[in-house]
Formats: C-alpha cells, sequence, structure tokens
C-alpha cells in the first residue's frame, strides 16, 4: 500500500483546506440559492476584445509566444499604465502571466526563501500565506482594523518589521474588504520602508475598480519603484476572468529573475488570449468605465440596504465588495453564513476564511444584477429580523 | 468636456445620475447639468424614454415595417406626405429612404388584422401613396443599441474566495 499521505510534502500537507468547501457541498443539495460571493465579474468580457481573441484563431496564431509575452502586448501594457497609473516601466520589466495569480506566484518564489519573512497585511486574498509557506518563508499577518477603515498604517508596519523581513504584500484595493490606500496612506508605509531591504508585492489587480479617487500605486512614490513588484491583470478591469491573463512590472534585474521561474513553470501564457489583451489595453478604457459607473451604482445601493438593516459596515471605495460586521448577531462567521445559506437559501463568504482578522464579517460581493442585489437584501433582511438584537 | 461622448451616454442610459456622466466625462457636475439644460432647449435632447420588451408582458401587439412608394408633389417634395404621415399615434418610425421606395415606417398594433386594415384603409388610399409592401416582424433581436431576449442565466460558480 502507498501511503500517499506521506508522498505529500510537508508543505503543501500544512496548507489547510478551503474554508469554503463545506459551504458547496451545502448549497449543492439545495435549490434556489443566491449567492453575493463570487469575487468575478458578472459581466461578459467586452465583444471587440472577445473578437479580437477569435480572429487571432482565425489566423492561426496557435502558438507559443515570446517567454515574457506578445512584445506588442507588453508595450500595450507599458502604455497603459503610464496612461492610467502613471507608472514607467519598459517592455524588458514585465512578463505576462497567467492571471494575477501566477504574476504572485514568481514573485513570491523569486524573492523569498528559507526562512525569509513576508508581511501580509489582513484580510486578505487567501494565497500569499501557502505561497510564501511553500517557498519556506515565514508569512507573518498584519491585521488591519476597521476603525482604519483596514488600511495598513505606518505604525503597524513599523512594530512588524524584523531583522528577517523581505517582503511586504500590499493587497490594495483590498479583497474582501474594499479597502483602497490613499496617497498619504501610501507615502507613510514608503517612508518606513524606503531605508530597509524590504521589498513590496504591490497586488493591484483591482486598480481600476475605485469609486470617487483613482487608485494610486505605491510604485509610483518617490523611491518605491526600485523596491516594488507591481502586479495587475485583466480578470476584473475587463471581466476576463476566464482568459487567465495577468502581468506583473518591476526592477529589470528581478524581472529578469522572475522570467527564469515563468519560463519552466508555464513557458508563455496563452496566445489567444494575449490577442485579445492588446485589445483590451488598446481600446478598452471606456468599457472599463462604463463597467466601473455600474458598480458604483450597486455598491451604493448594497451599502444602504445592509446599512438600514442595521449592520454596521464601513463605507469601501475599491473593488466589488463589502465587508459588513456581524458582531451584534452573536454568532462566528462560519455560523452566520451556514445558518443564512440554510435558511434563506443566501450564499455569503465568512470573513475568516481571509484570516483570523476576518471573523466577526461578511464578505458581500456586489457584481451581481440589480434583481440579484435585491433578492438577497430580502432574504438577508428576514435573516437579520429573526436573528438580529 | 467632450459634449458628442455626454450625448452617446444619454442616449444609451438616460437614467445616469449627473454624477456617473460626470465622472464618465471628467467633467464638472455643474458643466454637465448646465449643458443638458442648454440641450433641451435647444432641442437636441428631445425627451428619455424606457426600452421595453414587451414579449415579456402579456400585451398582444404586432409590429410591421412598412415600404412606400409616393408620388412626391411639386413644390413639397415628400414633405407633405410625411407631414400627414406622423399625426398617426400607430407609426412609430417614419423615415425618407433612398433605393427601391421612398418611405420607410414602423407601425405597431394588437393583432395582423389590425396592422394590415390600417395600411389597407389609412395608408393606401391617401392621396399620392403609389404602393405599399408590408412585412411583419417575428422577432426582436435588437433595438437602438439594446440586447432583447433577457440576460443569460448565471454561470458563475456558487463560491468563491477570489
Amino acid at each position: 500500500m502507498i501511503d500517499y499521505e506521506k508522498a505529500v510534502t510537508r508543505a503543501v500537507r500544512e496548507i489547510r483546506p478551503s474554508g469554503i468547501r463545506k459551504f458547496f457541498d451545502i448549497a449543492a443539495e439545495m435549490d434556489d440559492v443566491i449567492s453575493l460571493s463570487i469575487g468575478e465579474p458578472d459581466f461578459v468580457t467586452p465583444w471587440h476584445i472577445r473578437e479580437a481573441g477569435i480572429a487571432s484563431l482565425e489566423r492561426g496564431m496557435t502558438h507559443y509566444t515570446s517567454n515574457a509575452g506578445l512584445i506588442e502586448l507588453r508595450q500595450a501594457i507599458c502604455d497603459y499604465m503610464r496612461r492610467r497609473f502613471k507608472l514607467q516601466y519598459e517592455e524588458d520589466e514585465l512578463i505576462v502571466t497567467v492571471g494575477g495569480s501566477e504574476a504572485i506566484d514568481i514573485a513570491i518564489r523569486t524573492l523569498v526563501g528559507p526562512g525569509d519573512e513576508v508581511l501580509i497585511p489582513e484580510p486578505s486574498f487567501v494565497c500569499y500565506d501557502p505561497i510564501t509557506r511553500m517557498a519556506g518563508g515565514r508569512a507573518t499577518p498584519i491585521v488591519t482594523r476597521a476603525e482604519d477603515d483596514f488600511r495598513l498604517t505606518a505604525q503597524q508596519l513599523k512594530a512588524a518589521i524584523t531583522p528577517g523581513t523581505k517582503l511586504l504584500i500590499l493587497p490594495y484595493p483590498n479583497n474582501p474588504t474594499g479597502a483602497v490606500m490613499r496617497r498619504e496612506d501610501l507615502e507613510a508605509i514608503a517612508d518606513v520602508l524606503r531605508d530597509t531591504d524590504i521589498f513590496v508585492l504591490s497586488d493591484e489587480i483591482y486598480a481600476e475598480l475605485t469609486y470617487g479617487a483613482r487608485h494610486v500605486s505605491i510604485a509610483s512614490i518617490e523611491g518605491m519603484r526600485e523596491r516594488t513588484i507591481v502586479v495587475n491583470g485583466f480578470s476584473k478591469a475587463f471581466a476576463m476572468t476566464g482568459w487567465r491573463l495577468g502581468f506583473l512590472a518591476g526592477p529589470r534585474p528581478l524581472v529578469k529573475a522572475m522570467l527564469k521561474v515563468h519560463q519552466f513553470a508555464i513557458m508563455s501564457s496563452p496566445s489567444t488570449s494575449q490577442y485579445a489583451a492588446v485589445e483590451a489595453m488598446t481600446n478598452g478604457d471606456e468599457d472599463v468605465r462604463a463597467m466601473r459607473t455600474d458598480y458604483n451604482r450597486r455598491r451604493k445601493y448594497i451599502l444602504e440596504g445592509v446599512r438600514r438593516l442595521g449592520m454596521p459596515c464601513f463605507e469601501p471605495f475599491g473593488a466589488f465588495y463589502i465587508f459588513p460586521s456581524i458582531k451584534d448577531f452573536g454568532m462566528t462567521s462560519d455560523e452566520f453564513c451556514t445558518k443564512l445559506l440554510r435558511e434563506q437559501r443566501l450564499a455569503v463568504v465568512p470573513g475568516n476564511a481571509f484570516g483570523q482578522s476576518g471573523e466577526g464579517h461578511i464578505r458581500i460581493s456586489y457584481a451581481y444584477s440589480k434583481e440579484n442585489l435585491t433578492e438577497a437584501l430580502r432574504r438577508l433582511g428576514a435573516f437579520t429580523e429573526k436573528y438580529g438584537k | 468636456m467632450d459634449k458628442e461622448k455626454l450625448l452617446k451616454l444619454l442616449e444609451k442610459d438616460g437614467d445616469m445620475t449627473l454624477e456617473e456622466i460626470a465622472e464618465q466625462l471628467g467633467a464638472d457636475m455643474r458643466d454637465v447639468a448646465a449643458q443638458i439644460d442648454k440641450y433641451k432647449e435647444t432641442g437636441v435632447l428631445l425627451g428619455v424614454h424606457a426600452k421595453v420588451d414587451w414579449e415579456k408582458t402579456k400585451r398582444e401587439y404586432v409590429t410591421a415595417m412598412i415600404e412606400l412608394k409616393v408620388q412626391p408633389t411639386r413644390g413639397h417634395g415628400f414633405d407633405a406626405i410625411a407631414e400627414r404621415l406622423v399625426n398617426y399615434p400607430e407609426i412609430k418610425s417614419l423615415y425618407l429612404m433612398s433605393g427601391g421606395y421612398d418611405i420607410w415606417m414602423l407601425i405597431e398594433g394588437r393583432s395582423l388584422r389590425e396592422v394590415a386594415m390600417f395600411v389597407a384603409k389609412k395608408i393606401a388610399p391617401m392621396e399620392g401613396v403609389k404602393s405599399t409592401g408590408t412585412h411583419f416582424v417575428l422577432t426582436k433581436y435588437k433595438d437602438e443599441g439594446i440586447t432583447f431576449g433577457g440576460r443569460k442565466a448565471d454561470t458563475r460558480r456558487l463560491y468563491s474566495y477570489d
């Protein structure tokens, strides 16, 4: 008998199982479940972008591209980053990756070795911790607080830094809280980091989805470009999740090193997606703007709706999530979400899925139609009526 | 301010708030409001109306496209007959065309018979009308930029972190 459990490396064995797996199983046995749990645009990729992908297939463009990605795509990305975020990169300072996810993976694997410490503001997306551990690094959470609007503060960062700290993850605009870092917040972070050897992995996948002020990248703050890897992609902004395409940009020597990891893991990102992405980068600004306006409508609608039900919720200015508090219900977020699913057939994600610091909250995605949001609010209302104080 | 874009935005979605329009144009809200008022005064903006998918209601109705060949009148060309035709509420759209016929119009009624009788009794006998051709609409796929047929089913997963 082969002991498969033993065959799996310790690092992989120790990755904790998905916190939302069990909700799938419950929901699978139910009809008429309404979901506000998905971190994925409900829009279909704009037609002209899809058409560019189709056209590339028709012309038989089905080969590998260069490892770093199509040169015309990399040029278009450089223009885009300059135009949208005042970031200056050359074509050889970026890699087209399989989603933002691969970019995060190769960046961490390139920078983090055994014993290196990675600081991870939480609540945040779930991948940074396991990737760090698989690389042999130590993942240290920094718990951000609702009273700080879930921003990372300079004091918190300063207090968390140790001699072993190698990398800071900066996941803003944030999933699951919707928090954004303003320029002055980033200036304060930059002041802490400038004279250290710490690098920053700035996960800016939601950069296009900010409401009110435009997103500021930490790489555009003085002295930070040389120590920052910017991760961005097409999934959220251009509604291209299934195309699996993202990119990273950073200092040339680091990107060169990351390209070594990328070429052996991936070879090159999907060609069809890359041709479609050229169109997105070149002619997609208007689509993004229209989708952003729509998300903003829904953001206001769901925020007002949830607050009317008496659930405290800070106003998020980024991504497409709200992160209300459930502290008044006397339940863990896991219990809350399980009951809500069983009794009202409404699916939302418990806050603790994004780190222990998310306990006491639920993540509600508003990447849903207005009708869906209305019905979900009705169900949530029936639930809070029953269990609220 | 990109004025053409302002009009295009309004044409696409008359429901947008001033704030949303200003955000999309990168313009000041007060300037947008002033420009919209100006367009209303000068008749550039004629009105705002909802797009209804009547197929989804219980209302019985049919739509027909009618081609007309007409005899233009001296001094007035096609305007004289067009000015009479616009008065009929049954006629939803009316255009002067180049090509195989002169006037194209869109008619709505409760039944095939009602539309056919309207054409036979009101339009065909009208002075100057030489011939009519009636085409009934079977399915409406897209109208004035809006796609009909409803939202596609949500095929996304039920739960995810990302």
